[in-house]
């Protein structure tokens, strides 16, 4: 090779690792634009919101509009708090769960027993389906089924059926997951001593795979409570606390979005959104951390 | 019946309960629709009329299907070249190290983060720096949307397409690096090439999401229910309509939104359909 060639060879070089140098660069920057918004949304919450959390705002229901202009007319903070979207969450959480973790626990099952059959396979799609879904149309479905037909109005119940189906894919596609990941020998042991089908599911399945299971469940539950549409539709919302499964209730994400048409109450749409987050990121952490001390 | 045929039929009982409400819930989303599809025909889906004016009554549902697949398209091409880079960033570049942990869980927290908090963030944080830039009709509009619903997809085409780079077998990538190539230049010829199906694929399942969302969409577009005529116009989406309008609604008004539901299902199942068939196929 001639010295002539070695040298567009050694500057082909330099322009090559240039390149790589800058597609790197470009690469870290949007990068970190990507991951931008969480730094910003959580610093506005907490700058905007901080100021309004107190033990009142979690043990009162809000004040109406007059008096929260008062209070802003005087400068005071706004009197009050969102019980009622904390009691009618937790209600409608608990009811979803109730109806949508036993049955997605055990189709997960279903799924992981009958691998390659037929109607595990149309059952996976389906549920693939179903979890693609818009939050919103299940909102007009638990309408049709539950407002309209079972608790003629607006209703906890309402609400809980459209969260419920909307926890289900999630708890199927998780469980089958995470049972996927026992070793075979485990459940061949509990067989062989001729230990009945039902009892390798609650005694082996379930409990080696409870920290999996936990996980999907916790998702879930984060997924659903911050869900607004669906309950617009079906829970509709109520300025007092109410327990009446087949009465409106509120939601925390409800009382948002009624701050938010209010100016008076702008103030408590930043912490009622402040609280929600850290209810919600909270779950979000703990799951993935039972997620990664389990691996 | 012995104990291990019961629990083989609770089993078998529970998946069927899946299929029957989804099954149950296409059957209610017809028959809700029927009237509206009675009174005005498949033209529904091409009208851009919406007048709920008793008497003459007329609604039809091209403007929010416009208004959906723009918007969704807009969010699809503005996250595209930051997800992807952050999937490089997750799956090839800092794989394995202290930082793509702490960049993928904050990924992470933006799935998270409920979708009227978004809206929230758009109307008194993004809208006004918007306004400031000249934006019109008061920042509201596809693009205010568009930005929003991008931050929103960002973490499921993400950490979808790091699994899929992260998949590609190293030996390929080694080969390559032996014959004296740099990373990017493994990027560009043999991560992207191989997993192509997969990261297409991870997009159209993104897409899909942002077809169906709510809260913040609602918040930010302007509710007007035109067909928009830029990337800066006002509209409506699909999802947004029923949040809007379902509150007074009876009758035919119902059905039309109970139409408009069914459309957003078939549309929003099509696009799911396709992207889990490509992954399918790859696996």
């Amino acid at each position: 090779m001639n010295a002539a060639a070695k040298r567009i060879e050694v500057d082909n070089l330099k322009v090559r690792t240039l390149k790589d140098n800058f597609i790197k660069g470009l690469i870290i920057v949007l990068s970190v634009i990507t991951i931008s918004p969480i730094v910003l949304i959580i610093y506005e919450l907490i700058a905007e919101g901080i100021k309004q959390i107190n033990f009142q705002f979690i043990l009162k229901t809000p004040p109406n509009s007059f008096e929260a202009m008062t209070a802003l007319a005087n400068g005071d903070i706004i009197p009050g708090g969102i019980a009622n979207g904390i009691t009618g969450s937790l209600l409608m959480v608990v009811m979803a769960s109730a109806m949508a973790i036993p049955v997605g626990v055990v189709t997960g099952i279903f799924l992981y027993e009958n691998p390659g059959k037929f109607l595990a396979n149309l059952t996976r799609n389906i549920s693939d389906i179903l979890q693609g879904v818009p939050s919103i149309v299940l909102g007009l479905i638990s309408y049709v089924w539950v407002v309209k037909s079972i608790t003629n109005g607006f209703s906890a119940l309402a609400g809980s059926v459209a969260l419920a189906i909307m926890m289900l894919p999630m708890i199927v596609r998780s469980t089958e997951e995470t049972l996927k990941m026992i070793p075979q020998s485990i459940k061949e042991a509990a067989l062989a001593l001729g230990v009945p089908y039902y009892k390798v599911i609650l005694k082996v399945l379930i409990p080696t795979g409870f920290s999996g299971l936990l996980t999907g469940i916790l998702l879930g539950i984060s997924r659903v409570l911050g869900e607004t549409a669906p309950l617009m539709l079906t829970a509709l919302g109520s300025t007092i606390i109410n327990m009446n499964i087949t009465k409106p209730t509120s939601a925390i994400p409800l009382l948002i979005w009624e701050f938010y048409n209010d100016p008076n109450m702008i103030d408590l749409v930043w912490s009622s959104s402040l609280l929600l987050m850290i209810i919600v990121l909270t779950l979000n952490i703990i799951s993935k951390q039972i997620a990664a001390s389990s691996k | 019946m012995n104990s291990d045929k019961i629990t083989k039929w609770v089993l078998l009982l529970s998946s069927f309960i899946i299929l029957f409400v989804t099954g149950g819930m296409i059957f209610s989303l017809i028959n809700g629709s029927i009237p509206a599809f009675k009174n005005f025909g498949f033209g529904f889906i091409f009208s851009n009329n919406w007048n709920p004016t008793e008497g003459k009554e007329i609604y039809g549902a091209l403007p929010f299907i416009s208004g959906t697949l723009i918007t969704s398209v807009a969010a699809l091409i503005i996250s595209l070249p930051l997800s992807f880079s952050a999937s490089l960033f997750l799956g090839e570049y800092f794989r394995g190290t202290k930082m793509a942990k702490v960049l993928g869980t904050m990924v992470d927290l933006l799935a998270g983060i409920p979708s009227i908090v978004y809206g929230l963030w758009g109307f008194y944080v993004l809208r006004p720096f918007l306004i400031d830039l000249g934006i019109p009709n008061q920042g509201f509009g596809i693009f205010t949307a568009s930005i929003i619903l991008a931050v929103m997809i960002i973490p499921y085409a993400t950490s979808l397409s790091t699994e899929i780079i992260m998949m590609v077998p190293n030996e390929l990538k080694e080969a390559a690096y032996s014959l004296g190539a740099t990373k990017s230049e493994v990027i560009i010829n043999v991560i992207v090439p191989s997993a192509r199906s997969g990261i297409i694929a991870s997009y159209i399942l993104s897409f899909g999401r942002a077809l169906g969302e709510t809260m913040a969409v609602t918040m930010l577009i302007g509710n007007a229910n035109v067909i928009p005529n830029g990337l800066f116009s006002t509209g409506n989406t699909m999802a947004s309509v029923i949040a809007n309008q379902f509150g007074e609604a009876d009758g035919l008004k119902l059905s039309s939104l109970m139409a408009i539901g069914l459309l957003l299902f078939l549309i929003t199942g099509i696009i799911n359909g396709i992207g889990k068939f490509i992954i399918k196929k790859m696996a």
